[in-house]
């Protein structure tokens, strides 16, 4: 047999947060939480090459033979993206979060609880059994909560538990599904969790829509949509930075993963039923997260808006169901989390300094810290999709890949894009330029970003800045999984109609 | 002369296969040495003798039941009144753990200052100076001990009996020590004995009713064995009405065991009541020979009748998820809190009980093994989180009130964290042998055809999170309480709850051997 390694990938860093509840000193504690997020980075980059090279990673073992769930592991290319981006992000998390807020609960803890999430999301991300997706999905609930309830903000204990009940709602709706799809594709002689054992079973009529909508229930409270995004801004103002980065970065592309690999993966004719809904609650959550964005007053309730917005690009690249906006909405859940993490790190390391999240407390500060000014700038210019930084070109597959089959709905969302540019430049505005106010001078003159927070922007900025002049590695990285599922729900791209060139 | 003395029926000698039944057997020679031990030992060595007794008896009837099972002894046994079958050994040997576990909290007396949580003299009335006197010749109970050996053997034979009289003889065995450890407590003694009172009058209605309807059974069958009862229900063209009555008074009879609702309002007193390890044991071994005890009725010697069972059990399923879940939201103290969430316990066992799938593939899941595995999840839990329920005390002794538990997190992060994982088992959240226990009933239901129960439940339990989930914020996200502290207990209670919280874990991440235990534990032969 060979070396199991996705399992160990995954793994990894779950026994490291393991370990690091263990007593030790502080110092020792966050360097070994980084060692371990370092070695799992490798192991990412390691699978990545094998992957690459036609190796074949996947891992099929009896895990409960009863109900005929399977530890099975695999990635294909969306899997392997978010697999990456989860793998860079965390280090940069823990980098970022070198000195997390006083608070009762330890740095160790903190760091324990970030490498144990990281090992689950990677196992979401890599689980090609149902039951165990659902095992894994619903567990990195758990040290979630933890990270938001045991560092965040004032009112931390209430956003924690709204974003747990939203979650679970959402997880006990998908687990009736679960169930059922079981039952179902048992009754047709599949008595199987293994995702390709499944999409051999036909969940047709009445049944197959309502099994579907479990699914996606869940995966739409997971990728914030309007109207089940409630949760979201909330658990964002009242988290640290770095919990929020990896709890919108990380965790919510579980649900447009989910969508594509789930409900488009096991419910073609379902999915095809609900498209038109879905493209309209797409373009819904893309207006409507622009304009919580724009009437935040709240930097992290901003960003937080911001993505809901994002969020809504990408489900409606996913159901528009052509190649070009399909691919286009994977790779920009890649370069979403980066964006984000930039965002929301640049405003932690502001609010390190001045203490305060509102955009009211800021004023001028590109006079008196201009790096740090440069740099949210450049987050802000990448979350608004400016050409030459990676969501430019994943938005704009989004974009012209839908165009050929909704014209009309394109059109709206384009309003979506020209909001963007609005809040992110007058948040820059009234936040880094204008006249120099006291408290601004008081607390960043000086106090420009530190080299620990330079280290920690500079890989991620230099992935946006990468992926935005040469997309196509990871383009044709992703492009695949997008193929491979307009395939089996059996649709082809809308013909080119050029008018006037007959 | 010799001709009155002639009996006028031909007396057999029983035959008992000794081997087969050692593991009850021992459980039930056990209990009374430890009567005799009471007359004979001093009272010095008292508690360690029964201490002795009780584990030794454990620890060998689990090595019988062990080498049993693996021989692959069974059959009809006891001339025929005890059935000793697959899932017979799967909840033999899941009572003999929860019990023994239970017993080492019984066991705990460091918590309270040296003395256990039995009172010093039961008899004594509270508050008079009988009772002062008592306590301060520091006397104690240690009939506890045997007393929980006859609740556990009856238990025992309560689900594996083949005969309906065997199984109401049974019930009574394990019902009368537990309505007088119930009433033991040794702090606020008016409610534990409102407690045991209460529990003892419905618990003598209940059997009265099991009783009617083992008459009624009799009267249209002929017999008491369940297997004829059957014989004579598949067989019959006329009217049924003698079994729809029979069939009800059984179902009232053993649901109330259970907790079912509308025959649960005796839990929230008791447990609340009763001492906390008494209720530990109760919560678990009580449901768990109940729940085998019912499925055995139903499944065996009731299934011809299956059509007129089901719909009411699902009635009643959706009953006792929506009683017990909106119960469990309003209460303030943590033993009632647990009382609720074993009536909702009881809903989900329920579900899988009626969705009654007992044809499927070799290997593959069944009713009676989801319902096994749950049970065995949910115990693990329980005997952890009362064991835990002990070690939050205040100067009066436990502190039961939930508001006492705020920032427990922060006085002892492992009994906090530890709590927290047997409340996340209880709400079914995943890597918790709880998660696959709930998803088996379901897959189990909606394979026997009722997947719209399944929905209900879903729900269900997606509000019972709610409630599970305010302990954990209470611990985590409050302020620390005043005036409580975690008490510094003995390896008799820490044990219990490494165990549970182990088996928890196991069970939710590699549940495939406990799975293929009950899984092959098979259906139950008539």
């Amino acid at each position: 047999m060979t070396f199991p390694w996705l399992t160990f990938l995954g793994l990894l860093p779950l026994v490291g947060g393991v370990l690091l509840f263990l007593p030790m000193g502080r110092g020792a504690a966050r360097t070994l939480g980084l060692v371990f997020s370092g070695v799992t980075l490798a192991v990412a980059i390691a699978v990545t090459a094998l992957h690459v090279g036609g190796a074949d990673l996947a891992v099929q073992v009896p895990w409960i033979r009863a109900f005929g769930a399977w530890w099975a592991l695999d990635v294909d290319g969306m899997g392997l993206a978010m697999v990456l981006m989860t793998a860079v992000l965390t280090p940069i998390v823990l980098l970022a979060e070198w000195e997390p807020p006083a608070m009762r609960w330890s740095a160790q803890a903190f760091f324990a609880l970030v490498l144990i999430l990281e090992g689950l999301s990677l196992f979401v991300f890599m689980a090609n059994d149902v039951l165990l997706f659902y095992l894994f999905f619903e567990a990195t609930l758990i040290p979630t909560y933890f990270l938001i309830v045991g560092f965040g903000g004032v009112r931390r204990s209430y956003a924690a538990v709204k974003f747990l009940l939203f979650s679970l709602a959402g997880g006990l709706i998908m687990l009736a599904s679960v169930v059922g799809v079981y039952v179902v594709g048992a009754a047709q002689g599949v008595p199987s969790y293994l995702v390709s054992d499944l999409a051999a079973v036909r969940f047709d009529g009445d049944l197959g829509r309502w099994l579907m909508l479990g699914f996606l229930i869940a995966f739409v409270v997971k990728a914030p949509m309007v109207p089940l995004h409630t949760w979201l801004p909330d658990a964002a103002e009242h988290s640290t930075p770095g919990t929020a980065t990896l709890l919108v970065g990380v965790l919510d592309k579980i649900g447009t993963f989910g969508m594509i690999k789930l409900c488009l993966g096991l419910f073609p004719e379902a999915s095809l039923w609900i498209t038109p809904f879905m493209v309209w609650f797409a373009v819904i959550s893309i207006i409507w997260g622009a304009l919580g964005a724009i009437g935040s007053r709240n930097l992290m309730r901003l960003v937080a808006y911001t993505s809901v917005s994002h969020f809504g690009f990408m489900v409606l690249g996913i159901y528009a169901f052509t190649t070009a906006s399909m691919t286009g909405s994977i790779f920009y859940m890649l370069n979403h989390g980066f964006s984000t993490a930039a965002m929301f790190l640049v405003v932690g390391f502001m609010a390190k300094r001045t203490g305060s999240y509102d955009i009211a407390a800021y004023g001028g500060v590109q006079k008196v810290a201009p790096v740090l000014a440069g740099v949210l700038l450049v987050s802000g210019l990448a979350t608004l999709s400016l050409p030459g930084l990676a969501p430019f070109v994943s938005e704009f597959m989004v974009i012209a890949g839908t165009w050929t089959r909704y014209p009309v709905v394109t059109a709206v969302s384009i309003i979506g894009v020209v909001l963007a540019a609005v809040y992110i430049l007058r948040m820059y505005q009234r936040t880094m330029t204008g006249p120099v106010t006291d408290e601004t001078a008081a607390r960043f003159t000086g106090r420009d970003l530190t080299g620990i927070e330079k280290a920690v922007m500079v890989p991620i900025i230099g992935v946006l800045l990468v992926l935005g002049f040469y997309p196509q590695p990871a383009v044709q990285l992703v492009e695949p999984t997008a193929k491979a599922t307009l395939a089996y729900v059996g649709t082809t791209d809308p013909a080119p109609v050029v008018k006037g060139a007959k | 002369m010799s001709s009155i003395l002639m009996p006028v029926l031909e007396m057999a000698a029983p035959t008992l296969e000794w081997r087969a039944l050692a593991p009850v057997l021992l459980v039930f020679a056990a209990a009374c040495v430890g009567i005799l031990l009471e007359a004979v030992l001093p009272r010095a060595y008292r508690f360690l003798g029964q201490m002795t007794l009780v584990f030794a008896t454990a620890l060998v009837s689990i090595g019988f039941l062990v080498i049993n099972w693996r021989g692959q002894y069974g059959g009809r046994l006891a001339m025929g009144s005890i059935m000793l079958d697959g899932p017979t050994y799967f909840m033999w040997a899941s009572l003999l753990v929860f019990g023994t576990l239970a017993f080492m909290v019984f066991s705990e007396r460091q918590l309270n200052g040296g003395a256990t949580t039995f009172a010093a003299s039961a008899a004594s009335v509270p508050g008079s100076l009988d009772e002062a006197d008592a306590t301060a010749a520091r006397y104690e109970h240690t009939e506890v001990f045997p007393l929980g050996l006859f609740a556990l053997g009856g238990m025992m034979v309560f689900l594996a009996s083949s005969d309906l009289i065997v199984m109401f003889v049974a019930l009574e065995v394990f019902s009368l020590p537990l309505y007088l450890l119930s009433g033991m407590a040794r702090r606020r003694r008016l409610l534990s004995q409102e407690a045991a009172l209460k529990y003892f009058l419905l618990g003598a209605f209940s059997s009265g009713f099991f009783l009617f309807g083992i008459a009624m059974l009799y009267v249209f069958s002929g017999s008491l064995d369940l297997a004829a009862i059957h014989t004579a229900i598949e067989g019959n063209a006329g009217s049924n009405g003698l079994v729809m009555i029979g069939l009800a008074f059984i179902a009232i009879g053993l649901l109330f065991k259970v907790g079912v609702v509308p025959f649960h309002s005796w839990t929230p007193d008791v447990y609340m009541g009763a001492p906390t390890p008494v209720t530990g044991f109760m919560a678990i071994a009580t449901k768990l020979a109940a729940v085998g005890a019912t499925m055995r009725v139903f499944y065996v010697a009731l299934d011809g009748e299956r059509w007129s069972w089901q719909p009411l059990f699902a009635v009643l399923a959706v009953l006792t998820m929506v009683v017990g879940i909106i119960g469990a939201l309003t209460q303030s103290d943590i033993k009632r809190l647990l009382a609720y969430s074993s009536i909702a316990h009881a809903g989900f066992i329920l579900v899988a009980l009626v969705g009654a799938t007992q044809t499927v593939a070799a290997g593959e899941g069944t009713s009676a093994s989801a319902i096994m595995f749950y049970l065995a999840a949910y115990g693990f839990a329980t005997i952890g989180a009362f064991a835990l329920v002990t070690m939050v005390r205040n100067a009066a002794g436990e502190e039961n009130n939930i508001d006492g538990w705020s920032g427990v997190a922060a006085k002892n992060p492992w009994v906090a964290g530890l709590m927290s994982l047997f409340m996340l088992s209880f709400a079914g959240i995943p890597l918790t042998g709880g998660f696959i226990g709930k998803w088996a009933v379901f897959t189990a239901a909606w394979r026997g055809g009722y997947g719209w129960l399944v929905i209900v439940a879903v729900l269900a339990s997606l509000v019972a999170v709610y409630f599970y989930l305010r302990l954990i914020v209470v611990m985590f996200g409050r302020k620390e309480a005043k005036g409580v502290y975690v008490g510094n207990a003995s390896a008799w209670t820490w044990i219990p709850v490494v165990v549970g919280a182990v088996a928890t874990v196991w069970m939710g991440l590699v549940p495939d051997q406990v799975m293929q235990l009950a899984t092959f534990a098979g259906g139950f032969l008539r």
